[in-house]
Parts: structure tokens; C-alpha cells; sequence
């Protein structure tokens, strides 16, 4: 489904190369989780993926479902299919959840050819989701994670996700900021998503997040390559031993 | 030491002829033929203002008007005048100008509530000149203001609302000033508003042009707000013509423990100057001064404005949102002056703008001048891009950029707008920046009006 070859990138006004040959691949249906040292270029590859301008490919390619991202805008990397729960959500002053919401599910629609939403409709769709989520119906009212949380903004991006629901969602460290109950509410919430056709890029620091969404895959990053792969058990083995055989302090 | 600036721009001279033609015509005798002298006089002994001056530094008028245009006497009413009349419906009380003259026919004379009084100003002048004369008096921080001298001289005609104490008004005043643009002219109009204590009233102004011709407009609205008041107000310029050199200014006194609460819009404005002279009579006062300000191509708007803290415990609050693209500009000029004795004032000040591309200019100069001790005061000003990653976060959910960015500048500029409460002049404001944003290239749909 996700194919990434050779990805090599830089910071478009800097001298800075972060990707250095990355290759990878989620298969549609798998969850892939990557982990790795701070730094090693995790959020920088989600970004790349999402279509965020401020870097520069030097090299390699992206493709979705044999589709070439890289000469997409990031809105039509989103209606081609591809999700970015962000690590950092952004506040957006005076713009309504809601208004959002419904822009954004539209947006998609217009682009797959269909009729927008009828405002009934809609309201259901977010107020099943956001109950299922535990989020405050108070909340959607509200300017667009403007004061919300930590926990209160990632579980709005999973709202998000659920609503448009993608093909490809890449979760960059969803669980950061997140209690104990939000864990378990926000994993329940991506295994509710997990389908044949789907697949999930799940950024991660803790085997915590694993415990709750399975991988099928996990990949170490270091230094804008990945470096290993295996399967969970790999992770719990990061748990205890760090990344210092990876030539990277721990 | 007095600078004297000798006439020697034609658009000068043509004024003193002007002035010398029409002055015996004017309304208003007695008091009212001496403001108008003396103001004529200041006039000739300052000229135009001009770039010189620091309270002008951005909008060089002796520049921008190099011909005074002939003045409108007995305006005409194009068929598109009437066309608008029927479309610009808002819930209230209207009075209508045309090219600055006070039109009875159009305006909602008839079956008023008791408590409100309504003339022109005209009328007033022939009625009481001495007592209306007085409302001409220049505010302290205004008297050098030669524009203003301008306006007291040769203000033929305008509206005159005068509100009892105590009276509650759930729908608005609406001055709706149109021009007929039907040929290059100069309009020179003055409103009065005289709101009682305890009132409790909004006043709209629509400044509107309809016809192809430029105009210059040079117009003042003064309030003089009683105790305890509470007075909404909302201005906005829109649908002018490019070349249309405006000046409007607002003068307000307010009265003690009164409340003031302004929003001024400007879009599709041409040149404006929009100047404001507020006045703290008594303590325990609180005034709001915002405003929206959308410019393109060679479009500019000067917000100049002084806070007048001449009493204690006065609050004041000011927010400015500019959005410029294309080769406009924008200018944000703000004071806030407190007097010795105005102890415990709490000023805030704000001005915003986003420059959409790299010919847009945006001047910003906040100022304090303090001379109480115990005061809080504080300015803020920036000036911007559309922040990207606001605009990526849009974009990765699947909004086009254009989409986007509508969105990220509505939001930008409705902060503003949500403080004008009365719902049906919300709708009239949102509709004029709507469609300035439905305009800009890309645009999604564009509103229509
Ligand atoms: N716009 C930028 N300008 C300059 N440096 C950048 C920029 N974006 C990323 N970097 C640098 O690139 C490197 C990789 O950053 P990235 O955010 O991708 O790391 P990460 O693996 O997500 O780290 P973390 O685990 O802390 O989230 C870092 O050294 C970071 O400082
Ligand atoms: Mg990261």
C-alpha cells in the first residue's frame, strides 16, 4: 500500500539532510509501528508523507496504492487517502470544530465526486464518533484545539481519522500527553479502524501504546534510515536494551 | 514654535475660493457662521495635511488631493441609488444621506418611539445654530487637526439624533450614507449624536457609493454620550471607488460610568483616513475602539486614533485586524494619552495585520503618552504571514489551499467582527467581508451581497 524508496531529504532552506535512503513498507491491513531515538527524523519522514513544504526530496519516491505522493499538495495526498495524526496538533484561532469538521469531510467528498453532507447527518457521524472517544460534546464548539489539552488534541486528531476515515493513517507519537483511560480509549479507537484495506504508521517512544494496538511490524529509525525491522517482540527488546547497539546514545 | 505652511497647492487655493462662494449659503447663523470662519481660518494657516505632520505621516492629503473636487450641492438620485436603498435592509431605525445631504423621503421619520429625535443637520442649524455651533468645538487632541477645520467650515448637512435618558432601543440607528458617484464631487457632511444618560442604544454607519465617478468625502460623526450609557456603535466603508480619497473621522465624549463600543470596517474602501477622537469625561468609563481593514491593489487605510484619558479609572481597549494584499496599505496608529489625575486607567492596545504577498505595507505605531502613575497599559503589534503550519494542518485534512486559507483569514478577522452583537448588522458585515475574501484569487464560491 505505502512504498517509500530511497528517501533522501533535506530542509528546504537549510543544509540539513534528515532522511538518508529510507526504505519502507506498510501493506495494506498491516499496522507498522516505528520507533526510535529522539531526533532520528520519525516526525520529519510523517511530514514528508503528509506533504508539509518545508523540505526538499533530494532522492527516492513515495508511492500510495502505486500513486506518486511527492507531486501532490497535501490536500490531495489527504483525499488520495493519507492521515497525519500530528505529534503536535495546531491551534486554529476562531475557526470552529465543527465549522472544520465539516469542511474537511466535505473537502474529501467533493474530491471522491460526492454531494456534501447534510448538516443532520453530519452531526450524527461526529457525535457518535466523539462519544465513542470520550470526547465533551462542549468541546466541538469550541475554536479547533484552542486551549484544549495535551490528551484533549490527540484524541481530537483520532476523532478526525475516524471521521474521514483514510486508507493510510500514520499516528506520530498519538500516545504522548495521554492518561491512563485516554491510552486505552485511543488505542480502542484505532483498533475500531483497523481493516483489510487499511494501513497504520504508529510512531511511538513506549511499548505502552503496543500493549494496546499490536503491531504487526516494528521499525527502528536512526539517523533518517531505518535500521532494523522485526516483529513486536522487537520492541519490548528496545524496552530494555535502548538504542545504543544501533550506534546511538541511549 | 509655530510652523506656518503658506497655501500654495491648487487644491488650497480652490478651497479658499470654495469657501469664500458658499460660506453666506452654509446653514447656521450666529455661533454657527463663527465655527466656520474660525475653522476656515486654522485651515488656511495649516493647508492640507500632509506627510510633515506626524499624525499624518502616512497619508499625505496635500498629496492625495490635488484638485478639490467642486462641491455637491443639491445632489441628483441616480436610479442604482434607489436599486440599493431596496437591497440594504437592516432591522431598525434609517436615515439616509445622499452625497452627504439628508434625505427626509428615504429616511424612518415617522411613528419614532418617544425619546428619539431626528433631524438634519441643516434643519438643526436653522433651528438652534448657537447650541448645535457648540457641538463643532474640536476635541483638545484634535485642534490642530485641519481636515477636522475642513469638515466644521464646509459641513453642509448630515444627521442630527438626539436620545432621552433612560431609553432602551432593541433595534439599531442606521445612518446609511450613500454616494452617487454621478460626477467627480466633494461631499462634506457631520452627524451629531447625543445619547442621554442610562440610554442604552447601537448606531450603525454604512458609507456606501454607487456611481463610477471618484468623490472626496470628508465626513465626522460626534457622540456625546451621557452617564452610564451604553452605546454600540459599528462604521463600515465598503464599495468605494479606487480613487475616492475619504476622511472620516469620530469624535466621542463620554460621560461617566458610560460605555462605548466600536467596530469600524473598511473593505473595498479606496483611500480612507478613519480617524477617532475619544474622550474620557468622567470615571468609571469604558471604551472600545476595533476594526477590520481589508485592502488591495492600491487600496489604503490609515486608522489613526487617540484615547483621551481625562478622568480616572477609565478602560480602554483596542483591537485592529488588517488583512493587505496586492499593493495596499495599511497604517495603525494609535494613542493612548493619560492625564495627570487619571489614576488607575487600564489600556490595552492591538494592532494585527497578515500581508498575503510582498507589495503589501503595513505601518504600525502604537504610543503611550502617561502621565498618571498608577496605570496599566500595554500595546501589541504585529504584522505577519499566513502562518504555514496552520495552513498545512487545513490542507492535511484535505481542504484545498484556497479553502484553507479563507478560512485561517475569516477566522483572522471574525475575532473582530463577533463583537458586533446585533445579529442582522453581523450578517451585513460578514456578507462585505465574505465577499472580499470570495474575490482574492482561487477563491471558493464567492459570496454575493
Ligand atoms: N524545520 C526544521 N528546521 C531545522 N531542523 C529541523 C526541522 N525539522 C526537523 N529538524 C531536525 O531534524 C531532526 C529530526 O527531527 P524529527 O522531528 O523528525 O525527529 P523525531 O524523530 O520525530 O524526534 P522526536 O522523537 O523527538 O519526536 C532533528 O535534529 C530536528 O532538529
Ligand atoms: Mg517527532
Amino acid at each position: 500500500m505505502l512504498e517509500i524508496r530511497n528517501l533522501v531529504v533535506k530542509i528546504a532552506d537549510e543544509d540539513k539532510q534528515i532522511l538518508n535512503g529510507l526504505n519502507l513498507t506498510v501493506n495494506a491491513g498491516e499496522v507498522a509501528a516505528i520507533m526510535g531515538p529522539n531526533g532520528s527524523g520519525k516526525s520529519t519522514l510523517s511530514y514528508v508523507i503528509a506533504g508539509k513544504e518545508d523540505y526538499e526530496v533530494l532522492d527516492g519516491e513515495i508511492l500510495l496504492n502505486g500513486e506518486n505522493l511527492l507531486e501532490m499538495e497535501a490536500d490531495a495526498r489527504a483525499a488520495a487517502g493519507i492521515f497525519l495524526a500530528f505529534q503536535y496538533p495546531l491551534e486554529i484561532p476562531g475557526v470552529a470544530t465543527m465549522t472544520f469538521l465539516k469542511a474537511a469531510m466535505n473537502a474529501q467528498r467533493k474530491a471522491r465526486g460526492e454531494a456534501e453532507l447534510l448538516t443532520p447527518d453530519f452531526i450524527k457521524q461526529v457525535n457518535g464518533a466523539a462519544d465513542k472517544l470520550g470526547i465533551d460534546r462542549e468541546m466541538l464548539r469550541r475554536p479547533l484545539n484552542v486551549g484544549f489539552s495535551g490528551g484533549e488534541k490527540k484524541r481530537m486528531e483520532i476523532l478526525q481519522m475516524a471521521l474521514l476515515s483514510p486508507s493510510m493513517c500514520i499516528l506520530d507519537e498519538t500516545d504522548s500527553g495521554l492518561d491512563i483511560d485516554a491510552l486505552r480509549i485511543v488505542a480502542e479507537g484505532v483498533n475500531a479502524l483497523r481493516a483489510q484495506n487499511r494501513g497504520f504508521l504508529v510512531i511511538t517512544h513506549y511499548q505502552r501504546l503496543l500493549d494496546h494496538i499490536v503491531p504487526d511490524t516494528v521499525h527502528v529509525m536512526s539517523k533518517g534510515r531505518i535500521v532494523r525491522t522485526g516483529g513486536k517482540e522487537l520492541a519490548l527488546e528496545l524496552e530494555k536494551s535502548g538504542y545504543a547497539s544501533y550506534g546511538e546514545a541511549a | 514654535m509655530a510652523i506656518i505652511t503658506p497655501l500654495k497647492t491648487a487644491a488650497e487655493q480652490q478651497l479658499v475660493e470654495q469657501f469664500a462662494n458658499i460660506k453666506a449659503e452654509l446653514p447656521g447663523a450666529g455661533a454657527m457662521r463663527k465655527v466656520r470662519e474660525d475653522a476656515f481660518a486654522g485651515f488656511e494657516a495649516k493647508g492640507l495635511p500632509h506627510r510633515r505632520l506626524e499624525s499624518w505621516r502616512y497619508t499625505d492629503l496635500r498629496n492625495l488631493v490635488r484638485e478639490a473636487m467642486p462641491l455637491v450641492r443639491r445632489p441628483t438620485r441616480p436610479q442604482a441609488i434607489a436599486d440599493r436603498l431596496a437591497l440594504q435592509t437592516i432591522a431598525g431605525r434609517r436615515f439616509v444621506t445622499i452625497d452627504g445631504v439628508f434625505s427626509a423621503d428615504d429616511s424612518d421619520l415617522t411613528g419614532l418611539p418617544e425619546g428619539i429625535r431626528a433631524r438634519s443637520l441643516a434643519e438643526a442649524l436653522t433651528e438652534s445654530p448657537d447650541e448645535v455651533a457648540a457641538a463643532f468645538t474640536a476635541p483638545e487632541v484634535a485642534r490642530d487637526d485641519s481636515a477636522l477645520m475642513l469638515n466644521a467650515a464646509f459641513a453642509q448637512d448630515g444627521v442630527v439624533i438626539e436620545i432621552a435618558d433612560g431609553i432602551e432601543l432593541d433595534q439599531p440607528i442606521v445612518l446609511l450614507a450613500l454616494g452617487t458617484g454621478a460626477s467627480e464631487a466633494s461631499i462634506v457632511s457631520r452627524s451629531l449624536v447625543k445619547i442621554g444618560a442610562g440610554a442604552k442604544v447601537t448606531v450603525v454607519e454604512l458609507q456606501e457609493s454607487v456611481g463610477a465617478a471618484p468623490v472626496q468625502i470628508n465626513h465626522a460623526t460626534s457622540f456625546v454620550i451621557g452617564e452610564g450609557a451604553q452605546v454600540e456603535h459599528v462604521r463600515m466603508v465598503s464599495r468605494q471607488r479606487a480613487e475616492t480619497v475619504q476622511v472620516q473621522s469620530l469624535l466621542v465624549e463620554l460621560g461617566g460610568h458610560a460605555a462605548f463600543d466600536s467596530v469600524a470596517v473598511a473593505v473595498n474602501c479606496g483611500v480612507l483616513r478613519q480617524q477617532s477622537f475619544l474622550r474620557y469625561g468622567g470615571e468609571h468609563s469604558r471604551a472600545a475602539l476595533r476594526g477590520i481593514n481589508l485592502l488591495r491593489k492600491q487600496e489604503h487605510s490609515d486608522v489613526t486614533l487617540v484615547m483621551d484619558h481625562a478622568a480616572a479609572h477609565g478602560e480602554s481597549r483596542e483591537l485592529f485586524k488588517t488583512i493587505i494584499e496586492g499593493e495596499g496599505t495599511g497604517v495603525f496608529q494609535g494613542k493612548v494619552v493619560v492625564r495627570p489625575h487619571s489614576q488607575k486607567t487600564d489600556g490595552s492596545m492591538k494592532s494585527h495585520a497578515l500581508l498575503l504577498n510582498d507589495g503589501a505595507t503595513m505601518f504600525n505605531k502604537p504610543e503611550l503618552e502617561i502621565f498618571a502613575d498608577d496605570v496599566v497599559c500595554g500595546h501589541g503589534a504585529t504584522v505577519a504571514q499566513i502562518d504555514a503550519e496552520q495552513l498545512f494542518y487545513l490542507m492535511a485534512r484535505g481542504l484545498p489551499r484556497p479553502q484553507a486559507e479563507a478560512l485561517v483569514l475569516a477566522a483572522f478577522v471574525g475575532e473582530v467582527a463577533d463583537f458586533v452583537s446585533d445579529e442582522g448588522v453581523h450578517e451585513i458585515v460578514g456578507r462585505e467581508i465574505d465577499c472580499w475574501l470570495g474575490q482574492r484569487e482561487g477563491a471558493p464560491k464567492p459570496g454575493v451581497a
